[in-house]
């Protein structure tokens, strides 16, 4: 009877997250133009992709964070478990002497199994995330510089494993477009989460647990089991941002991660994603963390004081979440 | 439920006692390594003077440098000492537990680099009330109870650098900083150290600009890429520490200007090291732990025997580049 009105009301949604996108989308063009004016140096080649590399971790790690905030969940702990997975990796490859592709998955898996703990212990033993990934967070933290005994794992044997993030496929197959290999994954990564989360019973029942996750268990659904599934998605997110990380510096540094998580949640709530669930998409979240990273650096190449950047990219959140406050009351 | 919970918090608590339990009596570098041991015979022979010196930490390699420089100076004016400090650098508890036991041998002098500049000051206290001198190093304590404190001066240092950088660009042009911090002390002295002495010497250098990084390797390399995308005519380059100056290496790197930014960093670690060799990096300042533990003893030594000493005792530092990374006495001072 009603299968009409459904589809109404989907078409009806779409037209409105597209518009929303479209908002968040202008922004960015407004920034990029506003940037291009008031600096000479900003829109260059050069730096458009420097920009792009500079987006990479943070973004992926807001790609994977993205999936749990539409459930209605956090995620405190990506930051530093992006850490213990490059850690990881390091261990792998620089001190066990295992091949590149088995680091690289070696990481995944400790991205992965983070995210499913974090998911198990607040699925299974109710802990509210907030908490049990603010633990999780410590728990890397401290694993992390305990497995490298506090100091920097090198890399510089594996000269292979550099060009992961810093080498670039594109510019070998056409010249002069030498894209690095991080904005290449970073963009990948967006398209699978982006099939991930729109295409798949994953990402139906992300949005059906975000949007009213006690109408979804009613229904029949493993919430639970769901949720562990949706933080272990995340974890592997992560995981991939540690390789990243890792790549570009050619090193596993124990004490760095703390703090990425915070912009990885900016960029997902500037992104349009409500951090009460229900809503978001991955689009969103690339453009979010592109405003981020354009701000930032358009705002160094004006020599901004570093006090200052600070202080507008929090403005920059507040506006994003007032806007759409505003958006909507209006609907 | 709640019977479920408690169970599991009770697990927890066992499991987490069982481990820390472990991980005390398995790890054997709490133990004071004494390089002499304080033997009775010896005191009753020659009276010899006997020096306890706590560090901030032991197994660092910056630790275990200047844990040398005081046995050296031991050697040289025939006291013995014993060199100790805590696992971590957040144990504080455990190092007032160690200047304690310290204090109780009755020594006739202690060297002491607190982790807590508030925290030792009754421990000190009573230090004075019993007549043993102290000697603060790396780090001061809030009170004037130290009768000197031995410790980098990284103003200067800094100014070492800048002069170094001046020699390395011509002494004109445009060049910025990627500082680690701006509240900390090592922050604040190397950042204004750097650009003082470049205000006051060299009219024709112009600081462009400078960011900060956190010392995040990450974040530091964005920074400085910006900087030099802001700025295209850009000559050179100065990292404040070990993670700012890495980040400015990999910028120079992604953005193929080696050769075309002079880089002069702080601190050793393997990345720098490697940087210099292979020209990355112009050259960087070390702080000397050496030197540190060196002068320390001696300044105990001095003050046990009764003889003023200055209150503030720099122990200096090295320049370290291409051309001198492999001799012995600066590769004393670096660590990878």
């Amino acid at each position: 009877m009603n299968k009409t009105t459904v589809v109404e009301q989907k078409s009806h949604f779409a037209i409105k997250s597209g518009l929303q996108q479209l908002l968040v989308f202008g922004s960015l063009i407004l920034l990029v133009i506003f940037f291009s004016i008031a600096s000479d140096n900003f829109f260059h080649f050069s730096n458009l992709i420097g920009i792009l590399l500079s987006t990479a971790v943070i973004g992926v790690l807001a790609l994977g964070s993205t999936f749990v905030i539409i459930t209605g969940g956090i995620d405190l702990s990506v930051g530093t478990v992006m850490t213990l997975s490059a850690v990881m990796t390091g261990v792998f490859i620089t001190i066990w002497g295992l091949p590149i592709p088995i680091g690289i998955i070696g990481g995944l898996l400790t991205g992965a199994l983070c995210g499913f703990l974090s998911g198990f212990t607040i699925a299974r033993l109710g802990i509210p995330p907030f908490i049990a990934t603010l633990a999780m967070m410590m728990i890397a933290k401290g694993l992390a510089l305990v497995i490298s005994g506090a100091k920097p794992i090198y890399f510089t044997d594996n000269e292979a494993f550099m060009e992961i993030s810093l080498g670039s496929v594109l510019g070998d197959l056409i010249p002069g477009f030498d894209i690095p290999n991080a904005v290449l994954i970073f963009f990948i990564v967006a398209i699978l989460g982006s099939i991930l989360l729109s295409r798949t019973i994953v990402g139906r029942y992300n949005f059906a647990i975000g949007s009213n996750e006690e109408a979804t268990r009613l229904s029949g659904i493993n919430v639970r089991n769901w949720k562990i599934v949706i933080y272990t998605i995340t974890g592997v997110f992560t995981g991939i941002a540690g390789i990243l990380m890792a790549s570009r510096l050619n090193t596993a540094h124990p004490s760095l991660g703390a703090g990425y998580e915070l912009e990885a949640i900016a960029a997902v709530i500037i992104g349009g994603t409500s951090l009460s669930g229900g809503k978001g998409t991955i689009l969103g979240t690339v453009i979010g963390a592109l405003i981020m990273s354009v701000l930032t650096n358009g705002l160094r190449i004006m020599s901004v004081p570093q006090e200052w950047q600070t202080v507008v990219v929090g403005f920059v959140i507040l506006l994003a979440v007032y806007a759409d406050i505003l958006r909507r009351r209006k609907a | 439920m709640r019977k479920v919970w408690m169970m599991a918090a009770l697990v927890l608590v066992v499991f987490i006692s069982a481990c820390s339990s472990n991980g005390g009596s398995n790890s054997p570098t709490n133990a004071p390594e004494s390089t002499k041991k304080p033997s009775s015979e010896a005191t009753e022979k020659t009276e010899k003077m006997y020096v306890p010196v706590i560090s901030k930490g032991f197994q660092h390699q910056f630790w275990q440098a200047v844990k040398i420089g005081a046995e050296k100076a031991a050697a040289e004016l025939n006291v013995d000492i014993t060199f100790e400090g805590p696992e971590s650098e957040s144990q504080v508890d455990k190092q007032l537990e160690m200047l304690q036991v310290a204090l109780d041998k009755k020594p006739s002098a202690i060297g002491f680099a607190a982790l807590d500049s508030q925290a030792s000051i009754p421990l000190l206290k009573k230090a004075k009330d019993a007549g043993i001198p102290v000697i603060a190093f790396d780090s001061g304590v809030d009170s004037d109870i130290p009768l000197s404190t031995v410790a980098t001066d990284n103003a200067v240092a800094a100014g070492v650098a800048a002069d170094k950088m001046a020699e390395l660009i011509g002494g004109e042009g445009e060049i910025a900083i990627i500082a680690h911090d701006q509240t900390s002390r090592t922050g604040i002295d190397r950042r204004d150290g750097f650009k003082n002495r470049i205000e006051e010497k060299y009219p024709n250098i112009k600081i462009v600009d400078i960011q900060y990084g956190g010392g995040d390797h990450l974040k530091s390399t964005d920074a400085a890429k910006a900087i030099m995308q802001a700025y295209p005519k850009l000559k050179g380059f100065f990292g404040t520490n070990e993670g700012s100056a890495i980040g400015v290496i990999n910028a120079v790197m992604e953005a193929k200007a080696v050769g075309k930014v002079t880089v002069i960093g702080y601190d050793s670690g393997k990345a720098q090291i490697d940087a210099i060799k292979n020209g990355t990096m112009a050259g960087a300042i070390s702080q000397n732990p050496v030197g540190i533990g060196y002068e320390t003893v001696k300044a105990a030594v001095a003050a046990a025997k009764g003889e003023t000493v200055e209150p503030a005792i720099d122990s200096g530092f090295v320049w370290y580049d291409k051309s001198n990374i492999d001799n012995e006495d600066v590769k004393a001072v670096l660590y990878e």
